[in-house]
C-alpha cells in the first residue's frame, strides 16, 4: 500500500477484481441451482414420507431438528465428519468436495423446509379429490402423480420460489468450508491486496443484483397463479 | 453402556465450555432480537404511512438487507468499514448490528403489512373520536396488528438464533465456535457436535414456547380467547395459527 492519501474506493481495483468476483458468482449460482433441485425432489419426497404412520412421526421430528439448528454448523459438522474421499465400487477413490458437501447439506436442510410447503399444498387438496380417485380405483402412482400432486404443487410454487431467493442468499455460508463462491473469493482477493472495501462492497452489490430483481419475479409468478 | 459411561465422561469435562457458548449464542439472539424489533417497529410504521418519502426510505432499506445475507453484512462492518472509515467495531457488536439489521428488515415488512391488514373502519372511527395519530396508533391499531404480527415474530427470531451461528467466522467464542473448538481439541467429531445441536434444538424450543405465551397474551387481550384458555400445558401444542417453526423468510 502506498503511503499517500488514502483512497475511500479505487475504482482500478474494483475492475481488476471484478472477473474473479463474477466467477465466484457463478459458483454461486451453480450451488443454488443444484442444491435448490435436491431440495425440490427430496423435499416432495419426504411431504409424501411423512403421511406414512411411523416413519412419518420420525421423519417429521428430523425435519424439525434440522429446522431448528442453524445451516453453518450443519454443513461444518458434516464436512468434518465426511473422508477427502470416498472408495466407489468400480469408479475407485472418488474425491469429496468441499463443493460436493455444500451444496448436499444446502440441499437436504431446504428440503425441510420445502416438505413443509408441499404439505401444505397437498393438505389444500379437497377430500373428494381423493374419493374420486379411490371410486375410480386408481392405483397409488396414479392418485400421486395424475390428481393430487398436480393440483398441491401448482398452488405452492410461489412458496416455493422464495426458498430459491432465501437459498441463494444462505450461500455464502459454505464461506465456512472454502467453497469458492463469492464471498470466499472476496474475502481471498480482500485480504491479499489490503483492500477489502471494494470486495466486501461488491460482494453485497452483486448478491442485491441478483436477489432484487428475482424477488420482482417471484412476486408476479405470485399474481398470476394467485390469480388463477 | 461402555459408549454410555464415555459419553458421559465426555460431557462432564466439556460441558463448561457448551453453557459459555449457548449463553453467547443467547445473548447474540436476545441483542439482536431487540435491534430488530426496534427496527422493524420504526420501518414498518413508516412504511404504513402516506409520505412517499418514508415509504421510499423503508422500501430501500427492506430491499438492501433483506437481499444480503447477515454474514455479508457482519463481513461488511468487520473488515470494510475500519478501512473506509478508521474505526474498529468489537466484533460482538459488529455481529449483532448486522444480524438485528438483517432480521429487522424482514420485521419491517411483517409489522407493514400487519398494519395495513387492520380494518379500515378502525381506522374512521378514530378519526370520527378525533383521536390524534399518535394515540390512533398507541390505542387501537397497534393492539390489533400486535397480535398478527407475533406468530411471524416467532418464526423470525428462530431464524436469528439460527443465523447467529456465522459469528464464529469472526472470532466470537458462540456455540458453534465452542463445537469446533472441542472437535479439534478431542478429535470427537460426532460427539462434539452433537451436543452444540441439541443445545441449539433446546433455546429454539425455549423460544417457540415463549412465543406462544405472548401470542395467547395478545389474542386475551383483544377478547379473542378466554383467559387461561387450554392451560399451561396447552402451550405446548401447535396452535392452528401462530409460531410454528420454518414458515418464515
Amino acid at each position: 500500500m502506498n503511503d499517500s492519501a488514502p483512497m475511500i474506493w479505487d475504482f482500478e481495483f474494483t475492475f481488476d477484481v471484478m472477473p474473479s468476483l463474477l466467477g465466484g458468482l457463478w459458483v454461486t449460482v451453480q450451488l443454488t441451482l443444484i442444491g435448490y433441485t435436491i431440495a425440490l425432489v427430496l423435499g416432495l419426497l419426504i411431504a409424501i414420507v411423512r403421511r406414512a404412520p411411523v416413519i412419518g412421526a420420525i421423519v417429521h421430528f428430523v425435519m424439525e431438528f434440522i429446522r431448528t439448528t442453524p445451516l453453518i454448523i450443519q454443513v461444518v459438522f458434516v464436512f468434518f465428519l465426511l473422508p477427502a474421499s470416498l472408495n466407489v465400487p468400480l469408479l475407485g477413490p472418488v474425491p469429496i468436495t468441499a463443493f460436493t458437501v455444500g451444496v448436499t447439506v444446502l440441499g437436504i436442510h431446504y428440503a425441510a423446509y420445502t416438505a413443509e410447503v408441499y404439505r401444505s399444498g397437498i393438505e389444500g387438496v379437497a377430500q373428494g379429490q381423493w374419493e374420486a380417485a379411490r371410486a375410480l380405483s386408481l392405483p397409488t402412482g396414479r392418485t400421486w402423480g395424475a390428481v393430487v400432486l398436480p393440483q398441491a404443487i401448482r398452488k405452492v410454487i410461489p412458496a416455493l420460489g422464495n426458498y430459491l431467493i432465501a437459498m441463494f442468499k444462505d450461500t455464502p455460508l459454505l464461506f465456512a468450508i472454502g467453497v469458492a463462491e463469492l464471498l470466499t473469493r472476496a474475502q481471498r482477493v480482500g485480504s491479499e491486496s489490503f483492500r477489502m472495501t471494494e470486495a466486501m462492497t461488491m460482494v453485497g452489490f452483486l448478491f442485491l443484483v441478483v436477489s432484487i430483481p428475482s424477488a420482482i419475479l417471484i412476486r408476479r409468478l405470485e399474481k398470476r397463479y394467485v390469480a388463477v | 453402556m461402555e459408549f454410555l459411561q464415555w459419553f458421559l465422561e465426555f460431557l462432564q469435562v466439556q460441558l463448561p465450555r457448551y453453557l459459555d457458548g449457548a449463553w453467547i449464542t443467547i445473548q447474540l439472539t436476545f441483542a439482536g432480537a431487540v435491534l430488530a424489533f426496534v427496527l422493524a417497529m420504526v420501518f414498518g410504521i413508516m412504511g404504513s404511512t402516506r409520505p412517499w418519502i418514508l415509504r421510499a426510505i423503508t422500501t430501500v432499506y427492506v430491499e438492501v438487507f433483506r437481499g444480503i445475507a447477515a454474514l455479508v453484512v457482519m463481513f461488511w462492518i468487520v473488515y470494510a468499514l475500519p478501512d473506509m472509515t478508521g474505526y474498529e467495531l468489537d466484533p460482538m457488536f459488529a455481529a449483532i448490528l448486522a444480524l438485528g439489521l438483517n432480521v429487522g428488515a424482514y420485521g419491517a415488512e411483517v409489522v407493514r403489512a400487519a398494519l395495513n391488514a387492520v380494518p379500515k373502519a378502525q381506522v374512521e372511527a378514530t378519526v370520527a373520536l378525533n383521536l390524534s395519530w399518535f394515540q390512533r396508533m398507541r390505542l387501537v391499531v397497534v393492539p390489533q396488528a400486535w397480535a398478527q404480527m407475533l406468530p411471524t415474530f416467532g418464526n423470525l427470531i428462530i431464524e436469528l438464533m439460527k443465523a447467529s451461528a456465522v459469528v464464529y467466522l469472526v472470532g466470537i467464542l458462540d456455540l458453534t465456535a465452542v463445537a469446533r473448538e472441542v472437535r479439534s481439541g478431542t478429535g470427537e467429531t460426532l460427539a462434539a457436535f452433537a451436543i452444540a445441536f441439541v443445545f441449539y434444538y433446546l433455546i429454539a424450543q425455549v423460544l417457540i414456547f415463549g412465543m406462544r405465551l405472548l401470542e395467547r397474551r395478545a389474542n386475551v387481550k383483544l377478547g379473542r380467547i378466554p383467559p387461561s384458555g387450554g392451560g399451561l400445558m396447552g402451550l405446548l401444542r401447535p396452535p392452528s395459527v401462530g409460531t410454528r417453526v420454518g414458515v418464515a423468510k
